[in-house]
């Protein structure tokens, strides 16, 4: 199919295009010359601006704790319901929609690429049934190494080319795509009931610190040569004064990184930037950590911006979670995976008059606006911890508008109003920015070349939507701007109109990315026999029934690497 | 012949997979590994077969072709104003799935076995949460096991040799390294090789619970037993919870269908939070078949819920002991039904069981079944697990690619063709086509 997208405002960040009349030529689900088009379709969007279809790489959208999330909220599916429609499900909940409300919503908003940033190896293969259900959106997910004990007794020998055979083989098996830490080696102890405090407190019974963890995971995601950096859920998240263990986690791997090449991505920072030492005298850590990130290029994060919302926390950090069950007498759901990780659910409200929230409200938007280079920066919320992904949009907005902000504030705790450095930072998102950490940042840190740029060759993600810089003052008018990002005139997936005025238009359904790293063949010989040896001691499976075959995936598309220096 | 080793077995939501079966010119004739269950599942998966479709005409059930069952299916199905969709815990994932889009498309209700098993598990989960862990944690860490209500020994054989007393973990090596507590209303099989057997009277769980909670608070237990149970044993139980490294509370029907239902389940969840101030304890509930859990978790990705779903509003609506088909069909509110993988007219209500034979009835299942014989229309299928591949979920969420192993009855389909063929003739006959 051809499609020809005139008149659009383009923000391309990744081609340097900001805000210019241009025509998008769509051939086969990809970008092409306009030249190449023969019998194409013309979709006029005078009046519209055009971005890359939106990419989220942090959402908790599928698998088994999110659907346990679903199980334990049934009040959470009476906040939205939407009769199912000629072609499409039924709409179902607000922060742990149905796998097809998710897919259907992103598509609304204009998103069309979202990573499922923490899945247990062992249970998997139910991530990939629900990621199969989830409409229209391209996925993929990443599987939580940290606490598997492989990992840890490999990286304890200083094997680090036996831990990069065996994590090329994990990720063929359970069919991921990049490294995830949670709280490194926290799941572990938490199997006893215990937590682990900075990155230099041991793991029971494997005497191996979260600094060896992170530095030897770092190593082999070198080696491996995987698309993404590895992404870290720092340790003592959550808790008043950790954005120095944040900084301590930076600063481990500063040694082991390449001049300008990110090697370490921060999942949610704002949950891991709290300073002071009580929950009384909570304050900001943002301006230490956006100092360093200023500095120093090894170092991306995504946001984990909270919004004042009853929403439904959910991590593989399971001691923190029974930390915030008993800080808030909530229902908690605990799951510990064995031999691998762990997690727990817990609703949470963040209320505007409470200080802690409100603190922690500002802490988002103060980092987001501190780090100058938008590159390093992606928007999420973390979905659904700090607030569901549907609600992007109001963050959007404090982005581009310090009227917005001002008016947020306004309404938030007095004491934390007083604190917050927000009312003093006058810096306003332009929509190129917006384009960057919404789209282009997260699609290249990502390592997802077809994805968050217009250039010839992308694949034919384009969002459309009714906002005219030139004509309307995005400061002023943030309410429409808020209402035109959340309803995209147009979203185009693979070079089909998927949806218009931000309703989802059918139920089709996008990629699911892996990685299948080629190692030599001795390592994975050895990597076989460690396996044969202690894979049924640890595990209540066997072995072969472990790995989850490419055609249990509805369309996977695999990216093969060769890993070299193994 | 040929020998096929790491097999699932499709009997109980245990989910061994290191079953070896021996299959010969497409019929199983060894099993080894598996349990008793296990091996009557296997070897006798020939036996009260249904091999071809039948409809009912003139009061008399006659063989018929599977695209005329499929049409009489899709024309029940489509004509019914409310039908009711039961069963789903026997079959795979996949089929599962099909059948919550089949009852969104009919305006049905769809309902699992859980509403007559775990269902109280469910709700409870709804207000308390559940602090669980999957099977192998207790292979390798626990050192007390409780088994409340439960009697593995008789119902799910091999859990107790796979993961818990019997299991070699990396820091349980051995019998002697675990302590095995029973809670149970007489001395079944299981009780009698515990370390310590509680008799609880029946249906008074919930104030044994409540009392243990005490215990642990040191609160003063003013009688000298309570639901028939010494007050110092119960002291003795909870200090023994109490200073255990890693303690697992498995409960089966004894607790969840027992007076008090929910409520008791409340009050387990409610303990085993209690417990973990102290140390770690974690709890699982015992399911029955093997992918009734994967029923409830499919449900939930589709829907937001885990069983129980009226869909004659065109969204799903959750509210058991209205939407559950027990209920339905006793308050003769539904005019059509498909039953598959279940035997409902076995253990239904008298008064569900006549409702479902008063109105039009399909079934799929690979056996003959009380509920098939009054059937209008049957629809054999192949078993998940043995004959058709699929994925279940294990007791404690676990997903297990189900394999294929032998050949079905010739011409008899997975139920996933089954529904995805009715499916595909229900929006034909919508559309006109």
């Amino acid at each position: 199919m051809e499609l020809l997208i005139t008149n659009a405002i383009v923000y391309d960040p990744a081609n340097g295009i900001d805000g210019e009349k241009i025509d998008i030529a769509v051939k086969d689900g990809r970008i092409v010359e306009t030249s190449e088009l023969k019998d194409a379709k013309v979709l006029d969007a005078s009046g519209l601006v055009a971005m890359p279809g939106g990419v989220d790489i942090h959402a908790h959208i599928a698998g088994p704790k999110v659907n346990k999330g679903r199980l334990l909220r049934p009040e959470d599916h009476l906040r939205m319901i939407n009769r199912r429609r000629e072609g499409l499900r039924p709409i179902v909940g607000y922060t742990i929609p149905t796998t097809f409300t998710t897919g259907y919503w992103y598509a609304s908003m204009g998103y069309t690429t979202v990573m499922e940033p923490a899945t247990p190896p062992l249970e998997t293969r139910h991530t990939h049934e629900e990621l199969n259900d989830t409409p229209i959106i391209d996925k993929a997910c990443f599987p939580v190494v940290d606490s598997n004990w492989f990992v840890l007794e490999y990286l304890k020998e200083g094997d680090i080319q036996g831990c990069s055979a065996y994590l090329a083989w994990l990720l063929r098996s359970v069919k991921g795509y990049a490294l995830k830490l949670v709280s490194p080696g926290s799941e572990e102890a938490w199997g006893w009931g215990e937590g682990l405090k900075g990155i230099d407190d041991p793991v029971p019974y494997f005497d191996i610190t979260p600094r060896e963890i992170i530095r030897g995971l770092h190593a082999v995601n070198k080696l491996l040569k995987l698309p993404s950096p590895i992404h870290i859920h720092c340790n003592d998240l959550g808790s008043p004064g950790n954005y120095r263990v944040t900084l301590d986690t930076m600063r481990c791997v500063e040694d082991l990184s390449e001049r300008d090449r990110p090697s370490l991505h921060i999942v949610h920072i704002q949950f891991n930037a709290y300073a002071g030492s009580g929950w009384g005298d909570l304050s900001s850590g943002a301006s230490e950590l956006a100092k360093y990130m200023n500095s120093h290029s090894h170092v991306t994060a995504d946001l984990g911006q909270v919004l004042f919302e009853d929403t439904t926390t959910m991590t593989a950090d399971g001691p923190w979670q029974y930390v915030l069950h008993r800080l808030s007498g909530n229902k908690w759901v605990n799951h510990d995976v064995e031999a691998e990780t762990g997690g727990g659910i817990v609703p949470y409200e963040y209320r505007r008059r409470n200080y802690v929230n409100a603190i922690q409200w500002s802490i988002g938007l103060e980092f987001a606006l501190m780090v100058k280079d938008p590159w390093k920066l992606c928007l999420t919320t973390d979905h659904p911890n700090g607030g569901p992904f549907i609600e992007y949009p109001r963050i959007m907005t404090w982005l581009l508008s310090s009227k917005a902000r001002e008016a947020a504030l306004a309404r938030i705790n007095r004491r934390a109003r007083r604190k917050s450095s927000l009312g003093s930072i006058d810096r306003e998102y332009s929509l190129y920015e917006l384009a960057i950490v919404t789209r282009a940042a997260p699609a290249r840190i990502l390592g997802l070349e077809g994805k968050g740029h217009l250039g010839i060759g992308a694949d034919a993600d384009v969002s459309l939507y009714k906002l005219n810089p030139y004509i309307m003052d995005l400061s002023k008018d943030y309410k429409r701007v808020r209402e035109a990002l959340r309803r995209a005139a147009y979203t185009i997936k693979g070079g089909e109109i998927v949806a218009i005025d931000g309703e989802a238009l059918n139920t089709t359904y996008g990629k699911t990315y892996w990685v299948d790293v080629e190692v030599p063949e001795r390592e994975e010989e050895r990597v076989k026999r460690d396996l044969n040896e202690k894979f049924e001691r640890y595990y209540s499976v066997k072995l072969e029934n472990y790995p989850i075959e490419e055609r249990d995936l509805r369309f996977p598309s695999p990216l093969h690497i060769r890993g070299e220096g193994i | 012949m040929e020998t096929f080793t790491g097999v699932t077995c499709p009997f109980c939501g245990c989910l061994c997979d290191d079953i070896e079966v021996t299959v010969e010119k497409g019929n199983i004739v060894k099993v080894k590994n598996g349990c008793a269950y296990s091996l009557t599942k296997y070897l006798n998966c020939n036996r009260d077969r249904i091999t071809t479709p039948l409809i009912r005409e003139n009061d008399k059930q006659v063989v018929v072709e599977l695209p005329a069952a499929i049409e009489r299916a899709a024309k029940i199905l489509s004509d019914a104003e409310y039908p009711v969709l039961y069963g789903w815990s026997s079959t795979s994932a996949e089929a599962i799935g099909l059948g919550i889009e089949l009852a969104e498309e009919v305006g049905g209700a769809i309902d699992n076995t859980t509403s007559v098993c775990h269902g109280p598990t469910t709700e409870a989960l709804q207000e308390l949460g559940l602090p669980g862990c999957t099977l192998g944690q207790v292979k390798n860490r626990a050192d007390l096991i409780i088994y409340w209500g439960s009697n593995p020994l008789q119902s799910h054989l091999r859990h107790m040799s796979r993961y818990t007393i019997g299991a070699e973990g990396r820091w349980r090596k051995s019998r002697d390294d675990r302590t095995l507590v029973v809670v149970d209303v007489r001395r079944t099989y299981t009780a009698r090789v515990a370390d310590y057997f509680i008799q609880v009277e029946p249906n008074r769980d919930y104030e044994l619970i409540t009392a243990l909670r005490m215990a642990l608070r040191h609160e003063e237990i003013e009688q000298e037993r309570v639901a028939g149970v010494p007050v110092e044993d119960i002291e003795e139980l909870a200090d023994l919870m109490m200073s255990c490294e890693f303690g697992a509370l498995f409960y089966g029907l004894g607790l969840t269908m027992s007076s008090g239902k929910n409520r008791n389940i409340d009050a387990a969840i409610s303990l085993v939070r209690d417990l973990n101030r102290w140390t770690k304890f974690v709890m699982i509930p015992m399911r029955g078949h093997f992918n009734v859990n994967g029923a409830n978790i499919v449900f939930l990705w589709h829907t937001g819920y885990p069983f129980a779903i009226d869909f004659s509003h065109g969204y799903p609506i959750y509210a058991p002991g209205a939407t559950s088909a027990v209920d339905i069909l006793s308050r003769g509110e539904s005019d059509a039904a498909l039953i598959i993988s279940s035997d409902p007219a076995a253990n239904f209500p008298r008064r569900a069981v006549e409702n479902l034979f008063k109105n039009p009835l399909i079934v799929i299942d690979p056996h003959r079944t009380v509920t098939s014989m009054r059937a209008d229309v049957v629809i054999p299928s192949a078993f998940v697990g043995i004959e058709c591949e699929g994925t279940a979920y294990r007791m404690d969420g676990v997903p297990i690619k189900m394999r294929g192993i032998a050949e079905p009855p010739k011409g008899v389909l997975p139920d996933e063709e089954i529904l995805k063929g009715i499916l595909t003739e229900i929006r034909r006959l919508k559309r006109g086509g």
